[in-house]
């Protein structure tokens, strides 16, 4: 048994904390949050992809570095932890994610060096309207090598350099019409508007299309396939993101705790306090396991990857939620000011927990994808 | 990251297989279980399960010590402990592995639990050479069955605020109180104590640690009929009980540092939790008809499920976090300390849970019930008490927030009066 990171990858990790501590502080996630024109930190994404993370589980022959989805899972928790306002999931488990599966050889070549040293960023565009995205509500149409229609909201669409689009290849609407197909965002046709987030410093747009030139990525009209494939690689990537992020607010609310006196003692002295961190550690600890086996199925592209996926991802999304509320609850007053970081937790595990689809999906996810597994 | 057997793991596990498989039977899986079997493994989480009857109970208890002494004889019966008392002299890793392989057979090692995982490795920590050698061995073999004495009425969640007298006269100490959730006190033939030698010193320092023989005249255990229905512990009195002073293990007042060894015995030795979780509830959800058809197709249904399995999992890989832990010779981390805080509330909202889905069937507990065979309806009343024992709840939430967080500890009023002088409620 050895259910654990290899000491290399540990180092890894430990390179990558010191990195952020040091390059990716409070004061410059502040900077984004705060500055209406910035969509990332430019910057860090310089820094980071110079020091090849955005190339990490990019094959050697494509410009990356040719390690495992084991050490993307290391640096995930590594930006998690610092908050990092960077388009890295976007860009990384999303973008190159679909190019390694599904491109061409061809649009490797064409894509994956720019994406792997950080140069160009890419994304993907899916949801056109509230609530879950499904073949009934994707408009947004495919015909003689053009796409029209409009996507929103869209994850890092305002710093994209390409964005891999759903569309309808044919005039129906269903589960067998949707294809994926590339576009380059300088495109005349290619309209983008910023959208307000719940939190800032991971950014969205809508994207409207009118006659956008495109190529398709991946075989026509198997669109959801290749989505659910690719949404359970990044779950389990966000998964270890969010487990970051989760131990950080435990690790804040603590300390606020033992700083603070009220009643004559450290306000953590008090059971109902003690209990929760208590329950916030046990949930940690449970969505961190439950990561870990993500990661395990991730890189040995074991066919448990639906449901290893679908567990980490709820876990986690669970754990964040959970830690981040309590942190600020732990915090009393100050713990809703703007001054204090609580917020930016806040923030972040909720919307980390929507972006790839809710909790209440992937739920739906788990039980169906045990079903199958039933059956079989 | 695998998980996969180290060689010597590998072939470890080789050795108890082949052991197991030519001296015990078979577990099926869950859909091919004999009838009632469900609902009897629930009865007999950590302490040995209670047969309708006494010559039921007899024959179960022989066919354990059957089973006991061929362990012993392969050398399986104590892998902690080393050869020289009998063990196997073997790593908690191999301790792991022994128990999950064991777990897919109908064997029954709970009689012995408690000694080999807890008193043995207190007698061989504090006791004389002499008992050493005229016990262990017995205790191995499961010839001689053990219990321990610990908990009182008063002395439940704090468990050093112990009542038991015990005085000295001559070379006899005499003991009078009552002891309370004993496991196997009606069969057991020898049991360790903790009492209270001093009630003038502090809390913490005024105990003594003992064995005794349960055929001592005095002692009379009386089964505790438990909310299920099911009596797995005793009241245990003891009136004028004389024992030697030989029988002390430890120095007069380390009563409590002796009873430490034993409890920090006690995680290795408690088993895994019984099995009513996910793949129960799923299951029985394909049976089970709600306003819109197949429960397990409902989407609240759904939802629900989806939490306790992601529990369950989580659970299952933070053990395997453990073991790798293990098997690189470390100390497992405190994941260890969450299991039970995690499985019993689960376990409580997974039966009522299933009851409810049943509706109006759900009030009816008897063999017949057709949703397999009462589990949740056992389950509803069996995790009420396992919130509690072993360890409350909150005991467990506090143990988390001071001991692996770090926090600070409850301010407490009885670690500077002498005993007598502490406000217990009743003088």
């Amino acid at each position: 048994m050895n259910f654990d990171f290899s000491d290399d990858q540990k180092l890894l990790r430990d390179q990558a904390r010191k990195f952020l501590q040091d390059k990716c502080d409070r004061k410059s996630v502040r900077s984004i949050l705060e500055d209406n024109q910035k969509n990332y930190d430019s910057d860090l994404w310089s820094q980071i992809s110079e020091l090849g993370w955005t190339g990490t589980a990019i094959p050697e022959e494509y410009g990356g570095l040719g390690l495992g989805m084991l050490e993307l899972c290391v640096i995930a928790e590594e930006l998690g932890r610092a908050l990092a306002p960077t388009p890295f999931s976007s860009s990384i488990y999303i973008f190159a994610e679909f190019l390694k599966s599904y491109g061409t050889d061809e649009q490797k070549k064409k894509y994956l060096p720019h994406i792997a040293s950080g140069e160009k960023i890419g994304t993907f565009a899916l949801s056109e309207t509230n609530g879950k995205p499904k073949p009934s509500n994707i408009n947004t149409q495919h015909a003689t090598g053009k796409l029209n229609g409009s996507k929103n909201p869209v994850s890092d669409g305002e710093s994209a350099d390409y964005i891999i689009v759903a569309a309808n290849s044919d005039s129906n609407s269903n589960y067998n019409s949707l294809s994926l197909f590339i576009i380059d965002r300088n495109d005349p046709g290619v309209n983008i508007s910023n959208l307000d987030t719940i939190d800032p410093t991971r950014p969205a747009c809508t994207v409207d299309l009118k006659n956008v030139s495109c190529e398709r990525l991946g075989d026509e009209g198997r669109g959801w396939e290749m989505i659910d494939n690719i949404f359970n690689r990044a779950a389990v990537l966000f998964s270890f993101e969010q487990v970051g992020g989760a131990q950080v607010s435990l690790d804040e609310a603590k300390k606020y705790s033992l700083e603070r006196f009220a009643f004559g003692k450290q306000i953590g002295a008090f059971q109902a306090l003690k209990h929760k961190m208590a329950d916030m550690y046990v949930k940690i600890e449970l969505a961190r396991s439950n990561a870990y086996y993500g990661a395990w199925a991730l890189s040995t592209d074991s066919n448990e990857l639906p449901i290893a996926a679908a567990g980490a991802r709820v876990s986690a999304s669970e754990a964040y939620n959970y830690a981040s509320q309590e942190n600020i609850q732990i915090h009393g007053g100050v713990g809703f000011t703007w001054e204090y970081d609580c917020h930016l937790f806040y923030r972040r595990s909720k919307l980390l927990s929507l972006n790839i689809g809710s909790i209440r999906q992937w739920k739906e996810n788990l039980i169906s994808n045990l079903e199958k597994r039933n059956i079989v | 990251m695998d998980f996969n057997d180290t060689p010597q793991e590998a072939e470890f596990r080789k050795k108890v297989r082949s052991f197991l498989e030519a001296n015990a039977e078979k577990r099926s899986t869950l859909a091919a279980k004999p009838k009632g079997d469900s609902g009897s493994s629930i009865s007999s989480a950590g302490a040995p399960e209670t047969v309708k009857g006494e010559d039921a109970a007899k024959v179960a208890l022989d066919n354990a010590k059957e089973w006991q002494r061929k362990k012993a004889d392969a050398g399986f019966a104590a892998i902690l402990w080393p050869k020289e008392f009998g063990g196997y002299g073997g790593t908690p890793i191999e301790q792991v592995i022994y128990a999950q392989e064991e777990h897919d057979y109908f064997v029954h090692s709970g009689y012995f639990e408690i000694g080999i995982g807890m008193l043995g490795p207190t007698m061989m920590a504090w006791g004389k050479d002499e008992d050493k050698k005229r016990f262990l061995p017995k205790m191995i073999t499961g010839e001689e069955i053990w219990c321990q004495l610990f908990s009182e009425p008063s002395a439940g969640s704090d468990l050093a605020g112990i009542r038991m007298k015990a005085e000295k006269d001559g070379d006899e100490w005499v003991l009078n109180g009552q002891k309370v959730w004993t496991s196997g006190a009606h069969f057991a033939d020898y049991g360790m104590i903790v009492a209270r030698s001093d009630p003038t010193a502090l809390k913490h320092k005024g105990l003594t640690y003992f064995y005794v023989d349960m055929k001592t005249p005095g002692i009379e255990a009386k089964p505790i009929k438990q909310i299920s229905g099911s009596a797995n512990f005793n009241e245990v009195f003891f009136n004028d009980v004389r024992i030697p002073d030989s029988q002390r293990i430890g120095a007069e007042g380390d009563g409590w540092k002796v009873s430490l060894t034993t409890l920090m015995n006690e995680r290795l030795a408690v088993g895994d939790p019984p099995g009513l979780d996910f793949d129960q509830i799923f299951e029985a959800s394909k049976e089970i008809e709600v306003e819109d058809g197949l429960a397990v197709k409902n989407s609240e249904v759904r939802q629900k499920m989806a939490d306790w399995y992601i529990q369950s999992r989580g659970l299952q890989y933070t053990k395997y976090r453990s073991m790798t832990a293990l098997s690189k010779g470390q100390t497992p981390g405190p994941e260890l300390s969450i299991s039970k805080l995690v499985t019993a509330s689960k376990m409580q909202d997974v039966s009522s849970y299933a009851l409810d889905l049943m509706d109006m069937s759900g009030m009816v507990h008897q063999d017949q019930n057709p949703i397999l065979k009462n589990l949740f309806q056992n389950g509803y009343f069996f995790s009420a008490a396992m919130r509690i024992a072993g360890g409350t709840d909150e005991v467990l939430r506090n143990i988390i927030a001071e001991r692996v967080l770090g926090l600070p500890q409850d301010e407490r009023s009885d670690k500077k009066l002498p005993f007598n002088e502490l406000p217990s409620g009743k003088n």
